[in-house]
């Protein structure tokens, strides 16, 4: 920053160095206050999961607790709910990350017919609206006489996670140098051996960004599982019974946990990256 | 392995079938369930028979207007709300950002990261009526004495825009951070003011991430039900909440059927509109 200032041609007038002065300031001083309002929310989440509530609405702050932490399955029915999210999540991020790097290979490496058909039916899922998605799963499974429970929620969860995967890996495998493989055919390996010892590895971090990326739509996702859920309660479900009679602090302890959980291990990864990147221009 | 060297352009539709096959039967059988559903008549205790009935669309279209147009008016409100606020955002952490610019858009990112519900019950702690927010502007003078925030379409709309504000703000970010800064400075050498730099070079190339943001917003806005239900009244009720209550509380199948079609088609027109107006050659490129 510095050195642009410092290098800054001799041809701008003074009017324009403090024009611009106040504009490099201006735009920091709004980024500071945009960055205060978007950790607003997220801040009284964490705050009010150590509050100890008078009556039943967990809105007014009376008081710091522990409890609540210490005490976080103390509502009947939130464990479960958290255990079922937790299954979901894993089994469709699976289910879908697999499928769509099934398919993000195809469009990206060969030519075939039906391409765009292919890449319309990846869109159209994404930008729809999601009380559609769910609504029409519904009708479905109601015109089918299929018993709500955890597999309609699991065949809607990886339905909505297919087209994230494949976007993800996708966006990843573009950069994809091809002459690897080539290379690994022309020195004797079949196919499956190309694509065990040369192609995996190199969209592995792909696929685990489409894993992760699944698995966290999935655990948040409330429209389309409360449409399909029948009788069961994943979290959010359980969040939304809970806010009409007054949420308990404890959905503020889980909310809380599974944001520092992610925030964890993005900020590790970005870190991490940045050593990578430095090490890289040094060496 | 040597079926496959031998008919080797069966690969890519081997590596499809089993991903597109699932999205055929769980995706767009389904929106043909639901539009044979939206043809039905008949009430939820003898049953629903098909009968082309059409009038439901048009009872759903007469009877239920108000809901329409409320969705895509705080739909459109909450996407020129976060237009606004995400550009000067995404426009800092794209040219001054450095090598923070990743961490830096994890702010971004971070609401994303608390449960939808439970950001949203956040918002109503922080409106609610004996919160900071209320009393201050009770005290200055902008609310009544008994004025509320809450049960009032500023809420709701201001609901909308938090919620859905990442994904306003992540493709603004990609468009600017890919543009050329040699373009600029090539501007400014040719004497363009800074602000007419930034008008005619830096806003044109990043209209890619202005229409993907617009479309990523205005589309879930539309359709949400979630922010009206927790932070407003039955007079702020989109049309998500008529289509959810009466799927899962009155068991008027073909009604919301009808309606969840009347608002898809309701987006494709904005949507269509907006690309026109952008220029459709934006929207692919």
């Amino acid at each position: 920053m510095t050195a642009v200032a410092a290098s800054a041609p001799a041809r701008t007038s003074g009017w324009t160095l403090a024009w611009t002065f106040v504009r490099h300031h201006v735009l920091t001083v709004y980024a500071l206050l945009a960055f205060t309002y978007l950790m607003l929310p997220i801040g009284v989440v964490i705050a009010f999961s150590f509050n100890h509530p008078q009556g039943r609405f967990n809105f007014v702050w009376s008081g710091f607790t522990l409890d609540n932490w210490r005490h976080w399955d103390g509502v009947p029915g939130l464990r479960s709910a958290m255990v079922l999210s937790v299954e979901i999540a894993l089994l469709a991020s699976l289910v879908a990350t697999a499928l769509g790097t099934l398919i993000a290979l195809a469009l990206v490496r060969y030519g075939f017919r039906g391409r765009g058909a292919t890449n319309l039916l990846i869109f159209l899922p994404l930008s729809t609206p999601e009380i559609v998605l769910g609504a029409s799963l519904l009708t479905l499974f109601l015109n089918l006489n299929v018993v709500f429970g955890f597999s309609t929620i699991l065949i809607a969860h990886i339905m909505f996670c297919i087209s994230f995967a494949v976007v993800t890996v996708k966006a990843r495998l573009v950069g994809f140098d091809r002459h690897l493989e080539e290379a690994a055919m022309d020195l004797g390996a079949n196919e499956w051996a190309t694509f065990r010892k040369v192609t995996l590895p190199l969209i592995a971090p792909a696929i685990l960004a489409a894993l992760l990326l699944c698995f966290a739509i999935s655990i948040d996702d409330f429209v389309v599982t409360y449409f399909n859920a029948g009788p069961r309660t994943t979290f959010p479900l359980f969040v939304w019974g809970a806010a009409r009679v007054g949420a308990p602090p404890q959905v503020n302890v889980i909310g809380s946990v599974i944001f520092i959980v992610a925030v964890t291990g993005m900020v590790a990864n970005v870190l991490a990256q940045m050593r990578r990147e430095r090490s890289a221009t040094t060496a | 392995m040597t079926f496959l060297h031998r008919h080797r352009g069966l690969t890519p539709y081997l590596l499809l079938a089993p991903g597109l096959l699932y999205l055929g039967v769980f995706f767009v059988v389904p929106l043909g369930f639901l539009a044979y559903q939206s043809l039905e008549s008949g009430n939820f205790d003898v049953g629903y028979a098909f009968t082309w009935a059409w009038g439901n669309y048009w009872d759903a279209i007469r009877g239920y207007r108000g809901h329409f147009i409320r969705s895509l008016e705080y739909a459109g409100i909450a996407t020129a709300l976060a237009l606004l606020f995400s550009y000067p955002l995404a426009y800092w952490i794209a040219f001054r950002g450095g090598r923070w610019k990743n961490l830096l858009l994890l702010f971004i990112v971070a609401p994303f990261f608390v449960t939808y519900l439970i950001r949203t019950l956040a918002w109503e702690t922080i409106l609610a009526d004996h919160g900071l927010v209320v009393r201050v502007l009770r005290d200055v003078g902008i609310l009544d004495p008994d004025g509320r925030l809450l049960a009032t379409s500023v809420a709701v709309v201001a609901g909308i825009t938090y919620n859905f504000l990442p994904f306003m703000a992540l493709p603004l970010y990609v468009s600017l951070e890919q543009i050329d800064h040699r373009l600029i400075e090539a501007a400014q050498d040719l004497y363009a003011s800074r602000w007419k730099a930034f008008l005619r070079v830096t806003l044109p190339l990043s209209l890619p991430g202005v229409v993907a943001g617009t479309l990523l917003t205005f589309i879930p806005a539309a359709g949400d039900f979630i922010n009206a239900q927790l932070l407003g009244s039955p007079k702020q009720h989109m049309i998500g909440n008529v289509i959810q209550s009466k799927f899962l509380e009155l068991t008027d199948y073909p009604a919301a059927a009808s309606m969840s079609f009347v608002l898809m088609a309701a987006i494709l027109v904005f949507v269509a509109a907006y690309s026109r107006a952008v220029g459709t050659e934006k929207l692919t490129g």
